[in-house]
């Protein structure tokens, strides 16, 4: 297990190093140089130099990349244009704001797919399958934004229960703040619920026609002990790691999510940054998003690997 | 069957727009500001007094063609390299797949961002980004399918009758990998179509003032409490499109015995 | 006379087709079991014989019913139970020893909680009687280390083991009725002869009935009392084991039995023509009459009934023919043809390709195997180790030997897909060493390959065409037209239709399959066909058939075979020489008739005291312990953990010298032949009586 934890960690460093090459290269695309991209039409030829000087943009590109990195490496990302502050800084401060939506989205949305995804496996082609399937496509064929928009327009401004946009003052305390995370996380349960429920619908569907479901039928043992003991734990395994490369690539719609209730996390962040071509803060959230995916694809790794017999006794 | 004609429908009002619309799409006529429903404007019209239902009418047209053609150039690039990378295996794989792993763990939306505020948002940028992002998943799972292909023994009899590469990939592998292909461009469409229209909410989409659904309900979502008929027409307009390509290529996969767990869109 | 613990009474199952009408499985099939009695029940795949025995356990597959008929265990009615009723029966009273156990073992449970639950549920024991029991179970199926066992998981078993935890799990609530469903499938000859060994040994400990599913006739010869045979989802025929073996009456019995190769016979079994209509195929009279040489009008049209043969019969033995007295006066009966005697072209003594002293290995060469060599790790030992043969043209080397013996991994070495490690290839002047991309393709078109599965070996979205053209079009350089017309001529050659050349295997039966797969290595016009298991996935009948072909393009063509088996009758029906092979080193080596002689060679010995021959009540030998070995020692003997004639320390130490018994005939081991002899009973000759 240790060695596989060590392997799997060089690997992550791998990846990283692979998305920081991406993403800087991917900032190089933009016309001009960083300087000329933050001041838009306000840039003057001093103002250029002066930021040009401060960023060392003088110097050429595989040599500030390599500079960037290696203070990224020390976690210095840098400072924001837009704010003069540092980019960790800002990014931890909305890091927090984020985990508690996808925290509070995750524990509702994942045992609530996995139940509506067994009871639509168990009941394949039957009326309540066919409701929860029926169901889960609406909400995957539905951009975030929309449900966003439509919880707004019925719970907000027809109903008045939730606030539609998120307001945060320096003084709003925690419990203050609660309220506004119920529509974004709703929205949010909703598309995640409609992704994973039909996962967890396929493999138990094919879990429930093999030959060891149908020998635990032929025991005679009863059905909920079937369902619980036999094909939920290898109906689980394969989807615990498809849950972890979706959550993460599900990042994206928390991006829109944030933007729908201007919620102050690190998507909103992110938008504001494109939008204010701030390099530096552009590049530090796109490490901490890929460090999150791959810290959540690693935990699913190990997970399943502890879970499953056939896993543990391969990795040893 | 629902599936196909809603796609179907679709595309004929897209196709069409220009010969069924009322007015033109951009056409600002201040004195029917935000008015309802009605004869004239049977979706009635938005901030700037433009007629909703031609706005609909025409807000599918790029959306459509863009992730239609990503689509094609994903399912193209992502599969080919995946059939390879699953036909030769070993090292060469092994390098690919861990860059192509790295790749994934960047948001695509985070990358296709920031392509666009580089090189605008014409028409081939949003193809070759988006079929960039949504190809690398291609990758895997055309990979996959190669694997469990490339273990069987009409591959092995191709191999070692000394056919060359080319001929085991296109002729023996690839009809045998088509359909996974096949139904990975349906869903590969859908997704991009949110996508887009994502894109489109975030004001990095299609550029003003080109009709699109997305940039619709963003501009009149804030109108959502007075004029909701702004938001609703192109929100009905969006999701029964979606609805109609999962529902196709649900049924499609159905239909070729690939019915299994899907991947996550972005 | 005992109680009858099992009726069924014209049941009829079947299932609704996408395009919605209904396709019968079983058809209308009475049969009775008596407690304590053993039936086998044979059948070809397809024939309904799996979907009967979960019928019997009231279970359907999703998407089957019953159509007709009941189905009465102890008097009661199974499909008019509910679920809770149903369930307190099954396990119980009834149980089910599945076909593969590697499958039907759930993946993510300890195997001693799989038969712990049987005892929770339905004898209600727990605690220390629980686990007291559950030990004593897996003592009787005669495992190792039961304690330590229990607490594994189904995939750290090996397949023999699997099997006994199944039979285990069946027998745990000491059930009336055992249905057990091709339970030796697909396991080595030594194996499968503990298991049959093991259930005769049960029954007469537990008295439970059994209902033994098989299409081995030689495995049901052994543990049945009585034999049903099945075709097209009909008994045919039913009565006791001796009268049917002895005295068939049924044409489809007949022919079944035939085609059954015997180690017993050096001759090739005859083939019986056609296949078995698909599920729904068939339509009017009797489903055998197109395949059946006593068939007339009544047949075409009328479907016969299942009749006693003797009314006063105790015992009663049943035929569903309406001509069985005709059958019964026919002579036509277990004649076998002698493939030798055909007119083969002649073994030339020219080597066609000679190996000498190879070494063949999985093991990668990079950066890990040098890793471990820094470490001081030793090299895992070969795959397969110095293995010298030479093939002549016209000849057919069979290799024998069980699974992990290494005989495919010859095969792709021959074939170019795994170079060998060390030692030489020759093929006429051509080095043979290297990698197919590396060959000329002059060699590439003289050697071909014909695997085990055609489902595999075909690709399914090529039509029969394209798939014989691939080579025609790779080897030859001739026009579209003159490869169409090659094309259909091969097909002739194989006894196929030309019309064949359209259809895509899915629409092929396996037999028909094989064929093609045959057409294509031909097409090539090779010197040296590589046949790996070719008739193993096949049916009996099918497989005679399969055989004779082969038999015959060698007679025309004059080609070599090595012909890859585990089945040592097939064997001995077509080979000429056989290398007998244990963890990829060669044990013995002969002519095939010396093979089958004393001395042997303990393993050869031990393979052939274990087959199953066609013949009730025989009992195999059962000479070596049944244990899978993960690789080969690295010194000494190959043989030398499971060999029946141990002699110490000298067997784990040294490599057995080749000792000559007669020119060609070689057998390594470090006892002297004569004593071997001596101590060897000709295992041929008595296991046949």
């Amino acid at each position: 297990m240790l060695a596989l934890i060590v392997r799997r960690l060089l690997l992550s460093v791998v990846t990283l190093t692979i998305v920081a090459v991406v993403v800087f290269a991917t900032t190089e695309l933009l016309p001009g140089d960083w300087a000329t991209a933050y001041f838009g039409r306000e840039a003057t030829p001093q103002r250029l130099e002066r930021l040009r000087a401060e960023l060392g943009l003088d110097r050429p590109a595989t040599e500030r990349f390599a500079s960037w990195f290696g203070r990224a490496l020390r976690g210095d990302l840098g400072s924001s244009l837009a704010r003069k502050e540092p980019v960790l800084g800002l990014i931890a401060s909305r890091l927090e704001k984020t985990f508690l939506l996808g925290g509070v989205a995750g524990l509702v949305s994942i045992p609530l797919a996995l139940a509506l995804g067994i009871i639509a496996g168990l009941t394949r082609g039957r009326r309540a399958d066919v409701a929860i399937s029926t169901i889960s496509l609406i909400g995957m064929s539905l951009p975030e934004f929309v449900v966003g928009t439509v919880l707004i327009f019925v719970l907000s401004i027809t109903l008045q229960i939730f606030p539609a946009l998120t307001v945060v003052r320096a003084d709003t305390s925690f419990v203050d703040f609660l309220p506004n995370i119920v529509l974004p996380a709703a929205t949010l349960t909703i598309v995640w619920v409609a992704y994973i429920l039909r996962m967890v619908r396929t493999t138990m569907i094919d879990v429930l026609a093999s030959e060891y479901v149908e020998m635990a039928t032929l025991k005679g043992i009863p059905r909920a002990r079937v369902v619980l003991r036999h094909a939920l734990p290898n109906a689980l395994l394969p989807t615990i790691n498809a849950i972890a490369l979706m959550l993460a690539a599900l990042l994206g719609g928390v991006v829109v999510i944030e933007t729908v209730f201007n919620y102050p996390g690190v998507g909103l962040l992110l938008v504001t940054a494109i939008r204010n071509r701030d390099v530096p803060l552009i590049q530090g959230i796109a490490i901490t998003i890929a460090v999150m995916y791959v810290t959540i694809n690693l935990v699913a790794d190990l997970l399943t690997t502890s879970l499953d017999p056939r896993l543990r006794s391969l990795r040893g | 069957m629902v599936g196909l004609t809603i796609v179907v429908v679709h595309l004929i009002l897209a196709f069409t727009a220009p010969l069924i619309a009322p007015y033109s799409p951009t056409h600002i006529e201040p004195s029917v500001r935000l008015e309802g429903p009605s004869a004239d404007h049977l979706f009635g019209t938005d901030s700037f007094g433009r007629d909703n239902l031609s706005r609909v009418l025409y807000g599918g047209r790029v959306a459509l063609l863009v992730s239609f053609t990503a689509a094609v150039v994903a399912v193209t690039w992502g599969g080919l390299l995946g059939i390879l990378l699953g036909y030769l295996g070993g090292r060469v794989d092994e390098v690919v797949m861990r860059v192509i792993d790295g790749l994934l763990a960047i948001p695509s939306l985070l990358l296709i961002m920031l392509v666009i505020l580089a090189l605008g948002s014409g028409f081939s940028v949003l193809v070759l980004t988006l079929g960039y992002g949504y190809g690398l998943t291609v990758v895997r799972i055309a990979r996959g399918a190669t694997l469990a292909i490339v273990a069987r023994d009409f591959i092995t009899a191709a191999r070692a009758r000394g056919e060359r590469s080319r001929t085991i990939v296109l002729r023996e592998l690839m009809p045998n990998v088509l359909d996974v292909l096949l139904v990975e461009f349906a869903m590969r469409s859908s997704w991009m179509l949110l996508a887009i229209a994502s894109l489109s909410f975030l004001g990095f989409g299609i550029s003003p003032p080109t009709p699109d659904w997305g940039r619709m309900v963003f501009e009149n979502s804030e109108l959502l409490a007075i004029a909701p008929w702004g938001t609703v027409f192109p929100v009905i307009a969006i999701s029964s499109m979606v609805i109609g390509i999962n529902l196709a290529s649900d049924a499609l996969s159905k239909a070729m015995g690939l019915e299994r767990t899907q991947e996550a869109p972005l | 006379m005992s109680q009858k613990l099992l009726q069924v009474d014209r049941l009829t199952t079947g299932y609704r087709t996408q395009t919605g009408h209904m396709v019968e499985v079983i058809r209308n099939v009475s049969l009775e079991m008596h407690e304590g009695e053993t039936l086998g029940l044979v059948g070809e795949s397809g024939s309904g014989k799996t979907t009967f025995g979960m019928a019997l356990m009231g279970y359907l597959r999703p998407g089957g019913q019953v159509m007709a008929g009941t189905v009465r265990f102890d008097g009661v009615e199974i499909f008019g139970l509910g679920p809770n009723e149903l369930r307190k029966l099954r396990g119980k009273r009834m149980a089910v020893v599945p076909q593969s156990a590697s499958l039907s073992l759930t993946p993510t449970m300890r195997v001693g909680d799989q038969i712990a639950e049987v005892l929770t549920v339905h004898v209600g024991l727990s605690g220390s009687e629980l686990s007291e029991r559950l030990l004593e179970l897996l003592t009787q199926v005669h495992l190792p280390q039961v304690a330590e066992l229990a607490r594994r998981y189904p995939h750290e078993l090996s397949g023999g083991q699997l099997q006994r935890v199944a039979i285990a799990m069946g027998l745990a609530a000491a059930p009336e009725l055992l249905v057990l469903d091709e339970p030796t499938t697909g396991l080595d000859v030594t194996t499968q002869a503990h298991i049959l060994d093991l259930l005769r040994e049960l029954q007469e400990h537990f008295g439970m009935a059994m209902l033994y599913i098989s299409h081995d006739i030689g495995a049901i010869a052994r543990v049945s009392d009585r034999l049903a045979v099945m075709y097209t989802g009909q008994i045919v025929e039913d009565g006791p084991i001796e009268e049917v073996f002895g005295r068939p009456v049924h044409p489809y019995t007949r022919g079944l039995l035939s085609s059954v190769p015997r180690v017993s016979y050096a001759g090739l079994p005859r083939a019986m023509d056609g296949r078995p209509p698909a599920p729904g195929e068939h339509e009017v009279g009797c489903s055998f009459a197109p395949r059946c040489t006593f068939a007339d009008e009544t047949c075409t049209t009328i479907d016969p009934t299942l009749e006693p043969i003797d009314p006063d019969a105790k015992i009663a033995h049943l035929v569903h023919c309406h001509h069985w007295q005709r059958v019964v006066a026919s002579e036509d009966f277990g004649e076998m043809q002698d493939l030798k005697a055909r007119t083969k072209k002649a073994v030339e003594l020219e080597p066609l390709i000679e190996l000498t002293e190879v070494d063949i290995t999985y093991a990668k060469r990079g950066l890990g195997a040098f890793l471990r060599r820094l470490r001081g790790v030793p090299e895992p030992p070969m795959t397969v180790s110095d293995f010298t043969l030479t093939i002549h043209r016209g000849e057919t080397v069979a290799l024998v030997g069980e699974s992990g013996s290494g005989k495919s991994t010859i095969v792709r070495t021959i074939a170019g897909l795994l170079p060998p490690r060390a030692g030489r290839i020759r093929y006429g002047d051509q080095d043979l060493t290297t990698k197919v991309e590396r060959r000329p393709i002059e060699i590439r078109r003289k050697i071909q390959m014909v695997f085990q599965h055609p489902e595999a070996s075909l690709n399914p979205r090529h039509t029969t065409k394209q798939i014989i053209d691939a080579p025609l079009r790779l080897f030859f350089k001739t026009d579209r037209e003159q490869r169409l017309e090659r094309s259909a001529s091969l097909l002739e050659e194989v006894r196929l239709s030309p019309r064949y050349l359209e259809w895509y295997p899915g629409q092929l039966s396996g037999g028909e399959k094989q064929r093609v797969a045959i057409a294509r290595a031909f097409a090539a016009e090779p010197e040296l066909v590589l046949c790996d298991e070719v008739t193993s996935a096949l049916d009996v009948s099918v497989q005679a058939a399969v055989l004779d072909l082969l038999a015959g393009l060698q007679a025309d063509r004059g080609v070599s075979y090595l012909f890859i088996s585990h089945d040592l009758a097939i064997v001995r029906a077509i080979a000429d020489r056989v290398v007998v092979l244990y963890q990829g080193r060669m044990c013995e080596v002969g002519p095939v008739e010396r093979i089958y002689a004393p001395p042997f060679h303990p393993y050869t010995e031990t393979l052939l005291a274990a087959v199953a021959e066609p013949v009730p009540g025989a009992r195999a030998r059962l000479l070596a312990k049944d244990v899978q070995e993960a690789e080969p020692p690295a010194r000494g003997c190959c043989f030398q953990r499971r060999c029946p004639r141990r002699v110490g320390s000298i067997c784990d130490e040294e490599t057995p010298p080749w000792r000559v018994a007669v020119e060609g005939h070689l057998i390594s081991c470090h006892i002297p032949l004569d004593e071997l002899r001596e101590s060897q009973v000709d295992l041929i000759s008595t296991s046949s009586i």
